[in-house]
């Protein structure tokens, strides 16, 4: 289990995670290289159904972020898009996805430090669960 | 059941609808809609326990609008589907008149203020038989809800019979049939039933009446009502909004609150 490198894919919000995480290479802060990072143009943009799809194509955590409340660019997208994750992540525990694999944050562009904790955080935590090797399996047992 | 033939009688006399949507007997022991246009044909119109339909699907249809305006034979979940039909201006005022039940009298509604006053006087609490149903779930671990709803999604063949009983279902074109991108894989594989389910109930929170049509629609007895219920559940607790309850009403998911929950974001 020691060899095990988890895959997390980051849906980002253009305007502050994304410029948060560009700080934390800036600043030359050092923190796990297993997150790909998908650039949005607000969390509002970001469709419950990619997350679905991250897994199924082999994900093993997920990390969604953007503006803090009340920094939303377009006003209230982070808004809209809080009581949708709410929803989905109830929904999604309900049908026994396993929501510790998701990690909803607000990181905003000055705050470099808090994007690596939370990679480096997210990263631990999915290493300690192991691959999701149940949805990836529903996954590929489709297709055959 | 002969106060609501009479009701029906009278609405087609005086010409206050052209068309009454209602229950018949069908085959099997199953309910049917039937479109009464007579007055003579209003002794058919039933209602019992197992009219499970939502007769607020055929709203709608164009084919059912041909028909001229209709009467809907309204238990509480069709009331507060019209209500919401109304609330994402899919009907307006006037358009339908409606025979709600309640302990077998029958009510005459043709406002949209006389259908919330009727919805807010009548509890609309869950089925006890769904509301088991849903604990039993959430007692489980994950992994013993992953393996039910695996199980029970797995036997889906995607008849799309859910789609079509529910009567907030009425996108003109279906995120399922999208195919640039292809959101959900078309065969009714255990992916593409999946995603095509949890798909239907997020599209659906906020705005599920709770009627059940869905899963009395499927002919596999899958139990896809409870996402749906669930999803509804958790959006009334925590936003305390509810779906069919007001014409003029906010909509769960294109609303917020500043001050909304928000324990589970880092």
């Amino acid at each position: 289990m020691s060899e095990f490198e988890p895959k997390i894919v980051a849906f980002v919000c253009n305007w502050c995670t994304y410029a948060g995480a560009d700080l934390t290479g800036t600043s030359r802060i050092k923190y796990a290289p297993n997150v790909r990072i998908v650039r949005f143009p607000c969390t509002g943009r970001i469709d419950f159904m990619l997350l679905l799809k991250a897994f199924s194509q082999g994900a093993d955590g997920i990390i969604v972020s953007g503006c803090h409340p009340n920094d939303c660019h377009y006003t209230s997208g982070n808004f809209h898009a809080r009581r949708r994750w709410m929803a989905f992540r109830n929904l999604a525990e309900f049908m026994g996805i396993e929501v510790e694999r998701i990690q909803f944050s607000w990181v905003s562009a000055a705050e470099g430090a808090k994007w690596a904790d939370l990679v480096n955080s997210t990263v631990n935590r999915v290493r300690e669960l192991g691959p999701y090797d149940a949805y990836r399996q529903m996954a590929a047992s489709s297709w055959q | 059941m002969e106060a609501l033939q009479k009701s029906a009688r009278e609405a087609l006399e005086n010409h206050k609808a052209k068309v009454i949507i209602g229950y018949s007997e069908g085959s099997g022991g199953r309910m049917r809609p039937i479109f009464v246009q007579s007055p003579a044909e209003a002794e058919k119109l039933t209602w019992n326990d197992r009219c499970t339909q939502n007769l607020a699907v055929y709203i709608a249809k164009p084919e059912v609008q041909k028909l001229g305006k209709p009467a809907l034979v309204a238990p509480l979940p069709v009331l507060r589907a019209v209500l919401q039909l109304a609330s994402e201006n899919q009907i307006k005022e006037g358009d339908l008149l409606v025979l709600a039940l309640s302990d077998g009298r029958v009510t005459e509604l043709s406002q949209f203020s006389e259908m919330e006053e009727f919805v807010a006087k009548t509890p609309t609490h869950l089925a006890s038989k769904d509301q088991e149903a849903i604990e039993r779930l959430e007692k489980m671990t994950p992994q013993e809800r992953w393996q039910y709803w695996q199980s029970e999604l797995t036997r889906c063949f995607k008849c799309y019979a859910c789609r079509a009983a529910c009567p907030m279902c009425y996108c003109s074109r279906c995120t399922v049939e999208c195919n640039q991108p292809q959101w959900i894989p078309v065969p009714a594989h255990p992916l593409g039933n999946w995603e095509w389910h949890l798909m239907r109930a997020m599209h659906l929170a906020g705005r599920c009446v709770s009627c059940g049509a869905c899963g009395d629609a499927c002919p596999l007895d899958i139990p896809i009502h409870l996402l749906t219920m669930k999803v509804e559940a958790d959006i009334h607790r925590e936003f305390g909004s509810q779906a069919g309850m007001k014409v003029q009403s906010e909509h769960a998911l294109s609303s917020f609150k500043v001050q909304d929950k928000e324990n589970f974001i880092i």
